[in-house]
């Protein structure tokens, strides 16, 4: 609902109309087109810039010299374990949904998904805040956990928990619109003639739904590997143990190690640029966000 | 599998297995942890809870987080709506790039546009160093707050919009200029009305988006009580504190002020839209 951009070029007789071409008109489009840019320069280009000019800004050999240090190597591996947890399975979650939503017709489905849609109002701190009340040393089940030796909180369980809270609609929300919208006759007809039902799924659906897939897929995945707020709450930042890449960022820029903050920045800036970058292919092939 | 009256007959299978799958991972994800927050805040004592959510450091982070994020969402108004007609349509170099860059405050992590813009703004930054000519300070003050939220609200308003300003039609505009109408009272009789539901959708998501934005603020606030602190900072210092009970006390007030901002912008666009389609014949 929040999305829907607009490939392609403006058609000829938009962008180039006769009789639009006073003086007037030429004035108002380049101070728009000049607000436009200058916003989007201070915002978004300059603090983009700064990334890269501090990270480099001591040579390239300094840049290097973070990912030697064993506490970062550590924050990315974490976050790469992470996303590889929880991306799946949002993803396994994503296509179930789909599936029973697209599908079929029950009752109080829209209220259903609403209740999927919800990880998107809640604050990434309450997100986070969540499972630190249940499974936290205070927490529902903290003495539980206590007198069996489990850690969840300040651990990899519970920053797997909140990652997974925080992306849980990425997928799903991508892939029900796109199944409802492309219907069921493909799948009804393999059924009918005799198709297993994961023959069904693996053969109809899923090539039909492949390009919103893997959209709500890259999504999911920038947001797990960049969560700051629900995983500050829940990973108590051990250093080498329960800091993602995020975190790590945290600590060395209060520590006044610009060039190692942002260096650590700098991959996840490239992450989100390729992120972009697929999103943006994939629109190219003609899907539309709703 | 649910043979009853609760969903209709369908010759696909598998309806058993992924409803009970999804509504399994949706309960164990979602809902019994939001659950524990809300069992957490009515556990508490009455007076216990008012003394928690209003105190005055609560209060004055309050006045932050909702004043930031509302004054944030409105220069998304303006500024969105600018980006968002510059888009559909203009036509000049480099508008495709730009497109894609809207998107760039979802992608980017926040911790990543966090430090980024605290650079930028600080007082021997690349702009705040010419701000400081002026005597204005934005990082460490509710102005620096104020531009992390807009950045993170910006896409909101500019998807939201674009959509509807493409919709605005043409041949109106035409008609209305033919008939002799200014700029301004064609901006006001035909393109506002047809693109103020989607301004205000925009709107909402902005503003629900910055209320409990974290990441990206707390860099760039000075995080000092009453000033620069805003709610969601709030509750992570009471659950370093481990008072868990106050943390989901504040947390349950945000949500709560949340939902019903979005139910009141939800009921004056169902209005809005009636009153506009009404003026408009």
């Amino acid at each position: 609902m929040a999305a829907s951009a607009i490939p392609g070029a403006i058609p000829d007789e938009l962008a180039h109309r006769p009789g639009r071409d006073t003086w007037l008109h030429v004035l108002v489009r380049w101070s728009l087109i000049g607000v436009s840019l200058a916003f989007l320069a201070a915002l978004l280009l300059a603090p983009l810039a700064t990334v890269f000019v501090v990270a480099f800004g001591r040579g390239i050999g300094t840049y290097l010299k973070t990912f030697g240090d064993e506490d970062t190597r550590a924050a990315i591996g974490l976050t790469l374990t992470t996303a590889a947890v929880v991306v799946p399975l949002n993803t396994v979650f994503g296509l179930a949904a789909a599936w029973c939503i697209a599908k079929f017709e029950f009752k109080g489905k829209s209220f259903f998904i609403t209740l999927i849609d919800l990880p998107l109002a809640v604050s990434p701190v309450i997100s986070g805040m969540l499972f630190v009340l249940l499974f936290g040393a205070q927490g529902w089940f903290g003495e539980w956990l206590q007198d069996h030796d489990i850690s969840i909180i300040f651990a990899l369980p519970g920053i797997i928990l909140a990652t997974m809270f925080v992306t849980f609609p990425y997928v799903a929300r991508e892939v029900i619109p796109l199944m409802q919208q492309l219907g069921n006759d493909e799948e009804e007809a393999a059924i009918t003639m005799g198709a297993g039902a994961w023959m069904t799924f693996f053969r109809v659906t899923l090539p039909k739904v492949r390009w919103g897939l893997l959209y709500g897929i890259i999504l999911c995945n920038a947001r797990a590997m960049g969560e700051f707020g629900a995983v500050s709450v829940v990973s108590g930042h051990i250093r080498g143990l329960t800091n993602t890449m995020p975190l790590q960022i945290e600590i060395l820029y209060n520590e006044f190690n610009f060039v190692g903050a942002f260096a650590v920045a700098s991959l996840l800036t490239l992450l989100a640029v390729l992120t972009l970058i697929i999103k943006t292919l994939v629109e190219r092939t003609g899907y539309k966000r709703r | 599998m649910p043979q009853t009256s609760f969903r209709q007959p369908s010759v696909l299978p598998g309806f058993g297995l992924t409803f009970g799958f999804t509504t399994f991972f949706l309960s164990a994800i979602v809902l019994i942890p939001l659950a524990a927050l809300v069992l957490m805040a009515a556990s508490m004592q009455w007076s216990e809870f008012v003394r928690v959510v209003l105190s005055p450091r609560a209060l004055g982070s309050y006045r932050l987080s909702f004043g930031a994020s509302l004054l944030a969402a409105s220069i998304n108004l303006v500024f969105g709506f600018i980006i968002a007609w510059t888009l559909v349509r203009y036509e000049f170099p480099g508008r495709k790039v730009i497109d894609a860059l809207i998107d760039m405050p979802f992608a980017l992590p926040t911790a990543v546009s966090g430090i980024a813009l605290a650079s930028v703004f600080a007082q021997n930054g690349l702009l705040g160093h010419y701000l400081s000519l002026f005597g204005i300070q934005v990082a460490y003050t509710w102005i620096g707050v104020t531009i992390a939220l807009t950045l993170i609200g910006m896409p909101f308003m500019v998807r939201t919009l674009q959509p509807a300003i493409s919709e605005v039609q043409r041949e109106l505009e035409d008609a209305a200029e033919t008939l002799g109408a200014g700029r301004i009272y064609v901006f006001r009789r035909i393109i506002l009305p047809t693109v103020l539901p989607a301004m205000l959708t925009g709107f909402t998501l902005a503003f629900a988006r910055a209320v409990g934005e974290y990441g990206s603020v707390i860099f760039i606030a000075g995080n000092l009580p009453m000033k620069t602190e805003i709610t969601p900072l709030l509750i992570v210092i009471h659950l370093q504190e481990f008072d868990y009970q106050g943390a989901a006390a504040l947390g349950f007030v945000m949500l709560v002020i949340s939902f019903a901002v979005l139910l009141t912008i939800n009921v004056l666009h169902g209005w809005g839209r009636r009153h506009l389609v009404a003026t408009a014949h």
